[in-house]
């Protein structure tokens, strides 16, 4: 027997992730644990940014939202959405970012809107993007957490809240997207470089070349998540 | 200053308005329950992530129409629950955006230009769908004509990027830690969107924990993020966005699960807005229904953190 929960494998997953010194731009639940765990142990240095205005976090406490103050005590900033969206995200300062959803398609494209495929009329409403859309647009890099059950994992996905690599190929590159544009290799530069520098044929999630040395760009975490906590973190 | 009952009747029926926080942070509960109270009906909500300030008027049917980033309690819930039966009961109207898009349309509202460029949505169905049609939209001055536009950079050929339209509501309300008379503002910790809400809202009005002096805040004008002249209104209410937290002042108040729980169920809702609504007449009343000074004194922030650091909550799984 294993003496430790899925939920605590998760999050130690979700912490190796994390590379000392980067920023990390983490979400309400297993991202924040996982991040917390992470600035604990192997990477001291981690820059833990909250959408709702914080940056770099010394979490003593786990937050129960991005608002939350326990995000504030040893914190090097306090600001807003705007601050922190326009000037550490969209500037290209967030190296790593956190999402879920209750459905992830076989380009790490995620639905955490709606189920049905009318989503005027759904059949399940979840809370909606939140950041997480922003996130999936313009971190340097995205790390997927998601319960591993089969009706997650569809070939469609009814709603594409948070974008991955779209239909494959070099379609996000064409979608406008500048980060990420070129699959399962470092990222070139951010915002320095404009899209039209990035050129390279992106492959599908299963065959996503993980090899030593490279960045991952899109990781999927095996676990757990309970109850009604299927429509993922707030991101 | 006025009443806080004063200042939730100056929101007519079909208003347009926003509220400050942020799921589980700073809302100005009070205002709400007295919007919930006076039973107003209509109105159209603009925000990014609100929590139950949002759920509790869509579930006393007090909504027409929102636009949204995220809906959800996140100390209690991963869905705001009334929301999530209204949309599925097709009774409410909105529009998805995400939190980055909704900041930038209060910002560029706030600055007093049309639309804000930003390089988020693209890619995705928050972009390539809507929730309201186009002649819901062409039918509703209070709703943009149109979600949002991709356009190419005019220096650079290449660069998409996605305009967002610029959001002007008839109110802001907003509850912040301390505030003077004359509407000086001080906000303390993470502020959310509150300042860009305020500053595109034809009127502002703020509920604050404390009323201090205005010298007080003029001593360190830094930490104003309003002027006075951007605030219409001050009201004085302690514990106004209970059961949300203050940072520095008060935790949220995990017993407050009762809402989510009655939330589920229409008649355990309307169980829930007799008890803790409609049967009080006022804040006082409903502090008292809450738990009254007992209970209140143990959300207290400890100093030290801002918050209760022995604040006993659900557990992560």
């Amino acid at each position: 027997m294993a003496d430790y929960t899925l939920t605590e494998l998760m999050a130690v997953t979700a912490a190796r992730e994390i590379r000392d010194g980067e920023v990390v731009f983490a979400g309400t639940g297993l991202p924040m644990l996982g991040a917390m765990l992470a600035q604990r142990t192997h990477a001291p240095r981690c820059c833990i940014v909250f959408e709702a205005g914080t940056a770099a976090s010394q979490l003593a406490h786990l937050p129960m939202s991005v608002g939350d103050a326990r995000a504030m005590p040893g914190a090097a900033m306090a600001a807003g959405l705007m601050e922190v969206f326009t000037y550490v995200l969209q500037a290209g300062r967030v190296d790593v970012g956190f999402l879920s959803g209750a459905q992830i398609d076989r380009f790490g494209n995620i639905n955490s809107t709606s189920i049905g495929l009318d989503p005027v009329h759904p059949q399940v409403r979840f809370s909606g993007s939140g950041g997480a859309c922003d996130i999936a647009c313009l971190a340097k890099r995205t790390v997927l957490i998601a319960l591993h059950e089969k009706r997650r994992f569809p070939e469609k996905i009814d709603y594409i809240t948070s974008p991955g690599w779209v239909e494959g190929g070099d379609s996000r590159q064409k979608s406008g997207l500048i980060r990420r544009a070129k699959h399962g290799s470092d990222d070139p530069g951010g915002a320095a470089l404009p899209a039209r520098h990035q050129r390279d044929v992106p492959g599908q999630l299963p065959s996503g070349p993980h090899r030593p040395g490279r960045r991952r760009r899109h990781r999927i975490c095996p676990g757990h998540r309970g109850g009604d906590r299927d429509a993922g973190s707030h991101a | 200053m006025i009443e806080l009952t004063e200042a939730a009747a100056l929101v007519p029926d079909g208003a347009t308005v926003s509220f400050g926080g942020f799921t589980t942070q700073r809302h100005p509960m009070a205002f709400i329950y007295e919007l919930v109270r006076l039973r107003r009906r209509d109105l159209y909500l603009y925000g990014h992530s609100p929590g139950g300030d949002w759920d509790i008027l869509i579930g006393a049917g007090c909504v027409k129409r929102v636009e949204l980033a995220y809906e959800a309690d996140e100390a209690f819930s991963t869905v705001g629950t009334r929301w999530r039966l209204a949309v599925q009961r097709g009774e409410i109207e909105w529009e998805d955006y995400s939190n980055f898009a909704m900041v930038s349309r209060f910002a560029a509202g706030a600055m007093g230009i049309p639309f804000m460029p930003i390089r988020s949505m693209l890619g995705s169905d928050v972009l390539a769908r809507q929730a309201l049609s186009d002649e819901q939209r062409a039918a509703d001055p209070r709703t943009c004509p149109r979600k949002l536009h991709v356009m190419e950079s005019p220096f650079a050929p290449d660069d998409r990027v996605v305009l967002v339209p610029a959001i002007h509501t008839d109110f802001a309300v907003l509850h912040v830690q301390k505030a003077t008379v004359d509407g000086t503002v001080r906000i303390e910790g993470q502020t959310f969107a509150d300042v860009q809400q305020a500053l595109c809202a034809d009127t502002v009005v703020v509920t604050a924990e404390e009323i201090v002096a205005e010298e007080v805040l003029r001593r360190e004008p830094e930490r104003n993020p309003l002027p006075y002249f951007a605030v219409k209104h001050v009201c004085h209410v302690p514990f106004g966005a209970h059961p949300y937290a203050v940072f520095n002042y008060y935790d949220y108040d995990p017993r407050q699960q009762v809402y989510h729980d009655s939330a589920r169920d229409d008649a355990t809702f309307q169980w829930y807005l007799e008890k803790f609504v409609y049967g009080v007449r006022n804040h006082a009343e409903y502090l008292e229904a809450v738990g009254g000074p007992a209970r209140l004194d143990s959300l207290r922030a400890d100093p030290a953190y801002g918050y209760r650091p022995d604040l006993k909550r659900r557990r992560l799984d």
